[in-house]
């Protein structure tokens, strides 16, 4: 974000598709989503992924190794917007001011 | 190379025909118009040339202005040669697509009959649409004839598509006394045009196999970057404007210059006015001269980006400047054209009076006597070392 007028492409044309994953919009945030395994069903049994169907920014990673189940969130992408908390149905995802 | 006189089409052209077939030659990709009111009759013609398949443009009748530039902002994003024409409200209904032609670097030719602007309606000549749309970042030429506006817009192409430059133009004639008046027109063979306008080469266009994007979103990290590369454009236009035409005077032996200046060196006072009061001017100017005023005049026809150092050089040691211009700034300390004549002025040692004169609004006549008026008044203020701000012409009060 540093670059002067003369280093970047003219009129705003993006000339790099895909270069919007530079944009890191998780600065936008103003509350984090909090999640705790005990109760959430992806961890439990590798159902339900309500909060990844819903994430607009895909920033809800669900993994699964071994039969292992793991959760996270890609924080360089999450707005808190709080729908994953919204649509979990075990209230395992809680909002937390930043 | 200049083209024989034989080889050159003489005919009584309005100054709307004279601009279509400047289209014409210009070999378009694409036109795209709002085809009725107050649509000018540029359109008209062009769509006939099309209909007889004298040009291989693609013609868009759409169903607003608004949709006439958005479509011509489109084809010019994949390279293509692209003109519109406009007027009065129908150019106001453009305007958010003004800005985002020139912000987002589309040359396109915009030729304008320009006209005043509701309400009351009206149809007749003023300078209120251009004006309206002087900040949109359009370059703008303003012309006196029908020669000139054939000229110019085919010059418009070659200014508007150079690397430096990249910006829409926007070509004007007055309103019914350029676009509906027949007047001796001399064209170029088409070769020669198509070979002087040349072929666009656009520097980043849509193209599927390049993907890009282009208009998206630039908030407060980078928009103001962009507006500085806008601006930079904007200072190269005079340059790259004298550069064509002095390529366009080789061909025809005509040109006409940022602004054109008229028995000026030994002036006292100079008429400064754009369009066609330049020639009222001219002449009021001679009859003056006969009874020993010394008056010139300056004819702008670049009024963006405006030739401020090069018209404060012209003006010189003048002790008045009268400007008649055809717009009200409602509200403003004066009007348009005086604004930037009184800015490009501040900095001269000379400092000369100013006289702002208001004339010709709805399409009003400006006959010669109203110069006259004006060059009275102007001295009077130069007797008394001020004159008003600015002041109507013309007009029953």
């Amino acid at each position: 974000m540093s670059e002067k007028y003369n280093e970047i492409p003219m009129a705003g044309n993006i000339i790099e598709p895909g270069n919007s994953l530079k944009y890191k919009t998780g600065g936008w945030r103003a509350e984090r989503p909090i999640h705790t395994d005990e109760t959430c069903l992806w961890i439990k049994n590798g159902t339900c992924g309500r909060c990844w169907i819903y994430c607009p920014d895909n920033a809800v990673v669900l993994t699964e190794k071994n039969g292992k189940y793991a959760y996270a969130y890609n924080y360089d992408y999450c707005k808190g917007c709080g729908i994953c908390a919204n649509e979990c149905p075990t209230d395992s995802i809680k909002m937390e001011k930043e | 190379m200049s083209v024989s006189k034989d080889k050159i089409k003489i005919e009584g052209l309005t100054g709307d025909a004279a601009i279509a077939h400047a289209l014409r030659q210009a070999d378009l990709d694409v036109l795209s118009a709002y085809p009725i009111t107050p649509q000018t009759i540029i359109v008209e013609d062009y769509q006939k040339f099309a209909a007889d398949g004298e040009v291989n443009a693609a013609v868009i009748p759409v169903e607003s202005e608004h949709s006439a530039m958005s479509a011509c902002v489109g084809a010019s994003a994949v390279g293509a040669r692209v003109a519109t024409a406009s007027a009065s409200a129908g150019l106001a209904l453009m305007w958010e697509i003004l800005y985002c032609a020139a912000s987002m670097r589309m040359p396109i030719v915009f030729t304008v009959a320009n006209r005043a602007l509701s309400a009351p309606i009206n149809i007749h000549n003023d300078h209120s649409d251009g004006m309206g749309m002087r900040d949109s970042g359009f370059i703008q030429l303003y012309c006196q004839s029908s020669q000139e506006a054939y000229d110019t817009t085919l010059m418009a192409f070659k200014l508007a598509e150079h690397h430096d430059v990249l910006l829409p133009v926007m070509v004007g004639i007055d309103g019914f006394i350029v676009s509906h008046n027949v007047e001796r027109v001399e064209m170029l063979p088409d070769d020669a045009a198509k070979k002087f306008v040349g072929v666009r080469t656009p520097v980043q266009p849509l193209d599927p196999k390049n993907p890009i994007t282009m208009g998206p979103l630039a908030l407060t990290d980078y928009y103001f970057e962009f507006k500085e590369q806008q601006d930079r454009a904007m200072q190269q236009v005079i340059k790259v404007y004298k550069e064509v035409e002095a390529e366009f005077e080789k061909l025809t032996g005509r040109k006409y210059g940022i602004f054109e200046t008229y028995k000026t060196n030994d002036a006292d006072i100079i008429f400064l006015a754009m369009s066609s009061m330049g020639g009222t001017a001219k002449v009021v100017a001679d009859v003056l001269r006969e009874k020993g005023e010394k008056v010139g005049v300056i004819r702008l026809k670049m009024f963006r980006p405006f030739p401020t150092k090069e018209l404060a050089k012209a003006i010189g040691n003048a002790k008045a400047v009268a400007v008649f211009e055809k717009a009200m700034s409602f509200g403003a300390a004066t009007n348009p054209l005086a604004l930037e004549v009184k800015t490009a002025l501040y900095g001269t040692k000379s400092r000369p009076i100013i006289a702002n004169f208001v004339v010709g609004l709805g399409g009003r006549d400006v006959p010669p006597m109203t110069f006259v008026e004006g060059f009275e008044k102007t001295k009077e203020y130069l007797k008394k070392g001020e004159a008003p701000l600015y002041e109507t012409l013309g007009v029953r009060k």
